[in-house]
């Protein structure tokens, strides 16, 4: 039985009001925008080194000249990156549930989770790349890979698991006691417990810092040029070194920014989105 | 025959022993309600009873069989018993309906069409039966409650235990959720009650509790133990 309802004026003219008041912030953000950049450009303009600068770096001749290469190099680090990623998930969850196993017959397989993710995290990615695409082949292995992407692959699994690995624990222990404990009193097993109640909290609440994770995975997959394959980085250094114009990094740049600026919008959504839900619970 | 035996529980945590020997016996369709001061141990037998504290003496049978013994299966145990607790524990990443079937569904092998009929038809005997798709967050706290006592229902257990289960909501939802249980007492459960609700305890329990510092003081029908309590302390909790 309710009544239609008709906004009064008071409502009216609240809603004027607040209208009102957007624009102006739009307005007022705006123009302190347009003053920052312009400043700063003629501050970079100005600079005595400018023109030799703009001819190395913002050469548009090299930049159309290499761009093609580049951007052939970059489907090599999409790919390395589309390749890794899913086997960081899996594998780094999996760490993280092995370091949550309690009953005894497990210490072995948990006290070598802890010691991977000590180890691993403690090496910088750079070090590990080195000794994992050179180390390997050395040691002539039959079976071994010697494929360079492939050793480039498995460095940056290797790290990058460790701290996944991290992620998900973190979430997991984030998930209230009184939600195990109710499971189990259910009579929910300790493996169906997880896969059911902990596990799928967990995630969402660390989805944010993942996406955070797989953004510096991204850049870091121009650390296997190291190696030699023909990726985005590699691309334009060889390009930089016939032409000794550095354009072609810019190119390289501006290709890793397309990729992660759209991903650190989305966990930015993602972050905002979880708050909005925590904030009405 | 007994349908629980409590023989002797001492449960201490580091020094401070919080049971010290309880005994207690439940009937089968019998109503036990646990009284008692704030960190009189009620919570913590209930605790016992359902596993997830190990005893340090004594023991618990439940249809006879030892459910202490150290090689019995505690998930398997759990299985016959139900629990529902002060603060709701629904889990808040699935569906009123996923959260009564999940027990039903991956510990009792029920197919899940006939796991959801049951959980409908119980929904509606509770009057909740238009928020089977809904997410525990909308829900008022006495409907949570409720779903969380439905919950523990839908496995059939043999014994359910609730442990003031109404002490987190608001005077006028609490009789929305004492509904509930004077339902459940009329359709023969077995149930083990820790409450601060005296007037709810004396008119739905068959035998009535008393809890002092770990201690079982007295215990007896509703009647005799607020009317005509034998113990000093009990008169001092009662009447203060
Ligand atoms: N995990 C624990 N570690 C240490 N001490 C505990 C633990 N759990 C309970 N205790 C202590 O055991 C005592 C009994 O607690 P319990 O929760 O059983 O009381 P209660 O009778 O349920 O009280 P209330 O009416 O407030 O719920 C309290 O002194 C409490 O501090
Ligand atoms: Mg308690």
């Amino acid at each position: 039985m309710s009544v239609d309802w008709i906004k009064s004026d008071r409502q009216l003219a609240r809603e004027a009001l607040l209208r009102a008041r957007g624009r102006r912030s739009v307005t007022a953000a705006t123009t302190s925008t347009v003053i920052v950049v312009v400043v700063a450009v003629a501050l970079i303009i100005a600079s005595p080194g400018w023109p030799r600068v703009r001819e190395t770096f913002f050469s548009w001749d090299a930049l159309v000249t290499s761009f093609p290469d580049v951007l052939r190099g970059f489907l090599l680090n999409v790919f390395i990156f589309m390749i890794a990623e899913p086997i960081i998930l899996v594998l780094g969850l999996g760490v993280a549930l092995v370091r949550g196993l309690r009953a005894p017959v497990f210490f072995p397989l948990r006290a070598a989770a802890t010691l991977y993710t000590d180890i691993f995290r403690g090496i910088p990615v750079i070090l590990l790349i080195y000794l994992v695409g050179f180390g390997v082949p050395a040691l002539q292995l039959q079976g071994a890979p010697s494929d360079p992407v492939t050793l480039g692959i498995i460095a940056l699994v290797l790290s990058y698991t460790s701290y996944v690995a991290e992620v998900f624990r973190s979430g997991i222990e984030s998930v209230h006691p009184s939600q195990r404990a109710a499971a189990r009193s259910l009579g929910l097993s300790h493996g169906q417990t997880m896969r059911y109640v902990v596990v799928p909290q967990a995630v969402r609440r660390v989805v944010p810092p993942l996406l955070n994770d797989f953004a510096s995975l991204q850049k870091d997959t121009a650390l296997v040029a190291l190696l030699g394959p023909l990726e985005a980085l590699r691309q334009a250094q060889i390009h930089v070194a016939k032409t000794f114009n550095y354009t072609p990094y810019l190119a390289a740049a501006l290709l890793f920014i397309a990729l992660t600026v759209p991903m650190a919008r989305f966990t930015d959504h993602l972050a905002a989105r979880a708050a909005r839900q925590r904030g009405d619970g | 025959m007994a349908l629980l035996t409590i023989d002797g529980v001492w449960k201490r945590y580091q020094d401070h022993a919080v049971l010290r020997g309880v005994d207690l016996a439940v009937a089968p369709h019998e109503v036990v309600c646990l009284i008692g001061a704030s960190g009189s141990g009620k919570s913590t037998l209930l605790r016992c009873i359902n596993l997830l504290e190990t005893v340090d003496d004594g023991a618990i049978y439940l249809d006879d069989q030892e459910i202490t013994d150290v090689r019995a299966d505690p998930d398997e145990i759990r299985k016959r018993i139900g629990i529902v607790f002060q603060a709701y524990n629904l889990f808040p990443h699935m569906t009123v309906l996923d959260n009564i079937t999940l027990a039903p569904r991956k510990v009792h092998g029920v197919t899940p069409a006939q796991a959801e009929a049951q959980a409908r038809e119980l929904l509606a005997r509770f009057g909740l039966a238009d928020k089977a798709a809904t997410y525990p967050d909308r829900l008022s706290g006495g409907q949570q409650q409720r779903v969380a006592i439905i919950r523990a229902l839908a496995t059939n257990p043999r014994l359910l235990l609730l442990d003031e289960v109404t002490s987190a909501l608001d005077p006028t939802l609490v009789n929305e959720v004492l509904g509930v249980i004077r339902e459940l007492k009329q359709s023969g459960m077995t149930m083990i009650l820790a409450t601060h609700e005296m007037s709810f305890a004396r008119d739905i329990a068959d035998t009535i509790c008393f809890l002092d510092q770990g201690t079982l003081v007295e215990h007896g029908p509703p009647a005799q133990i607020f009317d005509t309590p034998q113990n000093p302390r009990t008169r001092e909790f009662l009447y203060g």
